[in-house]
């Protein structure tokens, strides 16, 4: 059935026990993520360590795609570079919206949004965290930071 | 289905017999039956709404008025006699009174630009309900911001209804328009608008009350409500999108000026001065949605020719078993709670975001809303982000009802 494609373990598990969930005082870059469509909002915060995000956590309310992918997301980017980090979110995008998309063995857990390709509705849940992770790097930098939309 | 479950239920309305008519209700969803629990947000076309679209393209189709030729006039007559099928279901006095529309949106924005803005003074107020869909509020701030006049919002109390006395207690010397819904799209709350109406006629208030929610649930009487504006959409009510109906009283009609321009809504045009053709072409500058015109006139014959009464109590049924049934689910929140409610459902369950629910659903071919209803207002006061909404029509039946428990419950599991 799609549905466990969709909702599988891991995403059911990061669901449930977010992690890098809560706040992050000092950070270098706080950008708000909102969802129009559903009225979910979420903000991620990042501390860098030059070029790399030393630390990154997230909280908001959403469902358990953009709960889990959010979760997930914050494992995946630390202690990565802003390069490395943006790259991964292409990656992430394609494996979302592109049917082509190659396979995804490579990225690990995160693998388990593919299963969000089915559901075109659902798949700015899942995109949601990553547009403001992207903002939030760009916020970090020389530009002031910018509210994020999924539209 | 469990036949136990329905013991009891009225027998005089052949839901069955009905659903036959509605062709997509044949339809299945990833090989589940669909059960159709979104008809608040828009209802299923009645097969001779269907019917006459189709003939009319088929057949009529030319643009309407002034034409000579045959199919102009089949089209102008077909599409004026759909206005005097409106005229009748809403017990309008004439049809200088029913402007046709884009919809329910479009008709708070002609009132809100053609009645409130030329009117309206700095300090001046309109006031609406802590429950109105964004639809009758934004166009009420974008007027205000216009004008200097002030937005006054009459709160609700925590079953999601609105008191008569809170909002007479808020209509001020300069009051000059209040506009409230019929029914709240987000909750289902039926609002006092009757005795509403009345105090803002004693104190000289002018009303519009937004019946999207209300035509396809109870039956609308303008005359009887006494409002200066009814707004509706006919694609809550069994016909086409992309039309729908302004109700005004003639003589504010007759002192408002034109809100578009263009053909139609004119007498004689040239560059030193056009004079503005009579109600209701007056507001209806360009070529309409003449099939969207058409269709709503027979989702009007289909509603009239039905025994509307039993298809009311059907859908209180459904309203009370939905109530009964889900309120037993462990975690499960109604939220509106209203003694007066139109058939539908809005509820949050612990631990399952309604998106997520609505996705578990459709897996099993049950179509439900998801998300704040555009009522943000409502969500907020209830401090919640989305609710579920399943919103029943006539031809929905308690073994939908069972399967939307069920499904809850599944989701709920998957969840835990």
């Amino acid at each position: 059935m799609q549905l466990d494609d969709l909702y599988r373990d891991v995403i059911l598990d990061h669901n449930r026990r977010p992690r890098n969930f809560g706040g992050l005082e000092p950070a270098d870059a706080s950008v708000e993520g909102f969802n129009p469509l559903c009225g979910d909002r979420l903000t991620v915060r990042l501390k860098l360590d030059g070029d790399q995000i030393s630390d990154i956590r997230f909280e908001g309310q959403g469902c358990a795609i953009s709960t889990a992918s959010a979760s997930l997301m914050t494992e995946a980017v630390k202690h990565k570079t802003r390069a490395e980090a943006l790259l991964l979110f292409d990656r992430i995008h394609e494996l979302l919206t592109d049917d082509a998309a190659p396979p995804a063995e490579e990225l690990g857990k995160l693998a388990a949004l593919s299963g969000v390709r089915e559901y075109p509705a659902r798949v700015k849940c899942a995109s949601l965290c990553w547009h403001t992770l992207a903002a939030a790097l760009r916020a970090a930098g020389p530009q002031p930071p910018s509210a994020v939309t999924t539209e | 289905m469990n036949n136990i479950a329905l013991a009891g239920r009225p027998v005089d309305f052949d839901v069955q017999a009905l659903r036959r008519e509605f062709p997509v209700l044949a339809r299945t969803i990833r090989g589940k039956p669909l059960a159709y629990l979104d008809n608040g947000a828009s209802a299923q076309r009645h097969r001779s709404v269907i019917e006459a679209v189709d003939d009319y393209e088929r057949r009529h189709h030319a643009n309407i008025h002034r034409g000579v030729h045959t199919l102009s006039q089949e089209a102008t007559a077909l599409y004026e006699r759909a206005r005097d099928r409106v005229v009748e279901f809403i017990n309008a006095r004439s049809r200088q009174e029913v402007i046709f529309v884009r919809g329910t949106t479009e008709a708070i924005n002609l009132v809100a630009q053609s009645y409130a803005r030329p009117l309206l003074q700095p300090g001046d107020e309109i006031l609406i309900t802590h429950l109105e869909h964004h639809a009758n509020i934004v166009p009420w701030q974008m007027v205000c911001e216009q004008t200097g006049a002030r937005l006054v919002v009459a709160p609700i109390d925590v079953r999601g209804e609105v008191h008569f006395d809170a909002v007479v207690a808020l209509m001020s010397p300069r009051t000059r328009l209040l506009a409230a819904a019929h029914v709240s799209n987000a909750l289902g709350t039926v609002l006092p608008v009757r005795r509403l109406i009345a105090a803002a006629r004693e104190r000289g208030i002018a009303t519009l009350i937004d019946g999207a929610q209300a035509v396809s649930h109870l039956p609308v009487d303008v005359r009887e409500l006494d409002c200066d504006f009814y707004a509706f959409s006919g694609h809550k009510m069994y016909g086409p999108t992309g039309v729908g109906v302004l109700y005004g009283r003639e003589r504010m009609l007759e002192r408002m000026p034109p809100w578009q321009g263009g053909g139609e809504m004119i007498l004689t045009v040239s560059f030193a001065k056009t004079t503005y053709n009579a109600l209701p072409n007056k507001f209806e500058a360009g070529t309409p949605n003449i099939s969207g015109g058409i269709g709503l006139g027979a989702a009007v014959d289909f509603l009239q020719g039905m025994d509307r009464e039993a298809a009311h109590r059907h859908e209180t049924a459904l309203l009370d078993h939905a109530t009964a049934v889900l309120g037993k689910i462990p975690g499960l929140r109604i939220v509106g709670t209203a003694a007066d409610k139109a058939s539908l459902v809005s509820f949050t369950v612990a631990g399952v975001h309604p998106h997520d629910l609505g996705t578990i659903l459709d897996e099993d071919g049950i179509a439900i809303r998801t998300g704040h209803h555009c009522a943000m207002p409502v969500m907020e006061y209830f401090g919640l982000a989305a609710t579920a909404r399943a919103s029943f029509a006539f031809y929905n039946t308690f073994e939908e009802i069972e399967r939307l428990a069920a499904g809850v419950e599944r989701a709920a599991r998957l969840f835990a």
